[in-house]
């Protein structure tokens, strides 16, 4: 069936932002009696224990990012067991997991849900190695898949880099630090069994996944490797051309009018995102502006946002830098947040929907605004939304960076190859050669025009500028089988991703 | 003309191309194309290479192409910079 966006896809489709699907939230499986010996000491004789089943669906959180073992070292010991078609519902997937590929060619994984997927595991899904169709949802449709049992989840092993006896979790704490735990936190309350995988068994005075919601604890010699779990990736772009992308960008917002008092930011951790914050820093001293919040994945440049005085408060779903990881220790207005307060659409106080302003990325965006950072434009896939499309909805504009022409490929395509976020709730493009604006907000065309220089142009002239650059691209019909589903945040489907050859 | 002298342009950075020209025993030119948007441009890459060959008047080589998203006016300046260094 076709969607609103023209994609022929399975299952429920989109029908647009005027039919967003009402889900209804279960009970919570907290009222779990309280054990005094919940603590074991060898994952693998504890995995012996579990009741493991054919067809169960296991469940993860990335905090530890690319430095995260417990992933790897529960699913080897599950391997043992002989079960097989598993679903691995993981908050993200990064290269560290690479050891899953053999799970999946051995159909011990037969199904992979998850909000970003990148390296060997993205590589396998692309190839058709998994045997069911995989779903890429957002990060806040994840926890509403949780929280309303679509997506029922019969073990949680939660990496905890702090863990009490009796079962209360912090990230603040410990070798393997990461500050919060938001992504866990629907795992904590809604799967049947909750498995505690730590390497630091210490009294929380603090949790932020209590004691009520662990079955067991186990311990290990570690959960992670500190290196990969703060990204070490995150610095202002210094290139050229980006830069002048972040000045537009922060002429564009101060323009709207919006970037006054109480202004409300989230920015990702790329180069030109980065550079933006650093703009509006220097706006915001210069002028004697402070926002109320900038939410998301945190970065040490957020942080010195925040001790500047320049935000109220921070609201944190993600530590990416080591920097958020302490910061969260010493500054009360910085707030760990769940993925469900950060982004989950029923939730009346989403942060999402408070935004003023996001700065996004893209790896392609369409004549119709919709962007993709899902795919890249072979088809393969090397991403997912994360927060991309919460925070394009919930934000007044949704502001997306990028070079126009980077390697010969163009930004802007006529389709983009997968939709991540649909063209409605994107507002602006950003480009070196010139600023689009969606033409649903004519009027602020219209201003902006009449007011300043920017160079306000049509999404159509940014295309064929970069087509005048790059000549026109081959196109490739890949009719492969369908291996993953682009999820919106209530559910519905917004893409197809197709199985793609191995061309190396 | 046939090139007698292996010579280079170019590099591996994004948005360049990495050429090499080397002498080929037989009278023809063989193009070798590796590129990050072979299947959206490799058709026109192989053209945009053969004209410059063309223009220069070289009849025999091989052209060994590393292209990491050149566009077409890189391709040609990389490519004229080569055969200008093997002819000097």
């Amino acid at each position: 069936m076709k969607n609103a966006l023209g994609r022929d896809v399975p299952g429920q489709p989109y029908l647009g932002l005027q039919a967003i699907k009402r889900i209804e939230y279960k009970q919570t499986k907290s009222d779990k009696e309280e054990r005094k010996d919940k603590v074991h000491y060898d994952l693998g004789s504890f995995i012996k224990t579990l009741a493991l089943e054919d067809n169960m669906t296991l469940s993860f959180h990335h905090h530890l990012r690319n430095g995260d073992f417990v992933m790897n070292q529960v699913m080897a010991e599950v391997a043992k067991s002989g079960v097989k078609n598993l679903t691995i519902c993981a908050s993200s997937i990064f290269p560290v997991h690479a050891p899953l590929v053999a799970l999946i060619e051995q159909k011990t994984i037969t199904k992979i849900i998850a909000s970003y997927v990148s390296g060997p595991v993205a590589d396998a899904i692309s190839e058709g190695k998994v045997e069911e169709v995989c779903l890429l949802q957002t990060h806040g449709y994840r926890a509403t898949s949780i929280m309303s049992e679509e997506t029922p989840i019969d073990i949680a092993f939660i990496a905890a880099p702090a863990c009490s006896p009796d079962g209360n979790i912090t990230g603040s704490m410990g070798p393997s630090s990461c500050g919060v735990l938001g992504y866990a936190i629907a795992d904590a309350w809604y799967a049947k069994q909750v498995v505690a995988v730590t390497d630091f068994l210490v009294d929380v005075l603090d949790p932020e996944i209590p004691s009520v919601c662990v079955d067991d604890i186990v311990k290990v010699d570690r959960i992670g490797d500190p290196d990969g779990i703060v990204s070490g990736t995150t610095k202002i772009t210094r290139d050229p051309v980006g830069l002048r992308i972040a000045k537009l960008t922060s002429e564009f917002m101060k323009a709207t009018g919006l970037l006054k008092n109480g202004f409300t930011f989230q920015t990702g951790a790329g180069g030109i995102s980065l550079a933006v914050a650093k703009e509006i820093h220097e706006l915001c001293l210069d002028e004697n502006i402070k926002g109320k919040f900038a939410s998301g994945g945190i970065t040490s440049y957020l942080v010195k946002m925040l001790e500047d005085g320049v935000f109220e408060e921070l609201y944190d779903v993600q530590c990416f830098e080591l920097d958020a990881v302490e910061s969260i220790k010493r500054n009360p207005n910085h707030h760990k947040m769940s993925a469900a307060k950060y982004a989950d659409i029923h939730d009346p106080d989403n942060i999402v929907n408070q935004l003023d302003f996001v700065i996004l990325g893209a790896t392609e965006i369409d004549l119709d605004f919709n962007v993709n950072v899902t795919t890249g434009s072979d088809g393969r896939i090397m991403g997912g939304s994360g927060g991309h499309a919460d925070t394009a909805y919930g934000a007044k504009f949704a502001i997306i960076v990028s070079k126009l022409v980077s390697s010969r490929i163009s930004v802007v395509v006529d389709q983009v190859t997968t939709i991540t976020t649909p063209g409605e709730t994107v507002d602006v493009l950003v480009t070196d050669r010139g600023i689009a604006i969606h033409p649903r907000h004519q009027a602020l065309i219209d201003h902006l025009k009449a007011t300043t220089n920017l160079p306000i142009v049509e999404i159509q002239t940014l295309y064929q500028r970069a087509l005048a650059l790059t000549g026109i691209p081959e196109k490739t019909q890949n009719l492969g089988r369908i291996v993953a589903l682009s999820q919106y945040r209530d559910g519905t489907i917004l893409d197809v991703i197709r199985q793609i050859d191995n061309i190396d | 003309m046939r090139i007698e002298k292996p010579a280079q342009a170019g590099t591996l950075e994004s948005n360049d191309i990495y050429v090499q020209i080397l002498p080929n025993p037989r009278e023809e030119i063989e193009i070798r194309l590796k590129s990050v948007v072979m299947l959206q441009f490799g058709k026109q890459i192989r053209q945009v290479a053969m004209q410059t060959l063309n223009e220069k008047g070289i009849t025999s080589c091989i052209l060994n192409l590393e292209d990491k998203g050149a566009l077409d006016y890189t391709i040609r300046a990389r490519i004229e910079s080569a055969v200008e260094r093997s002819l000097c």
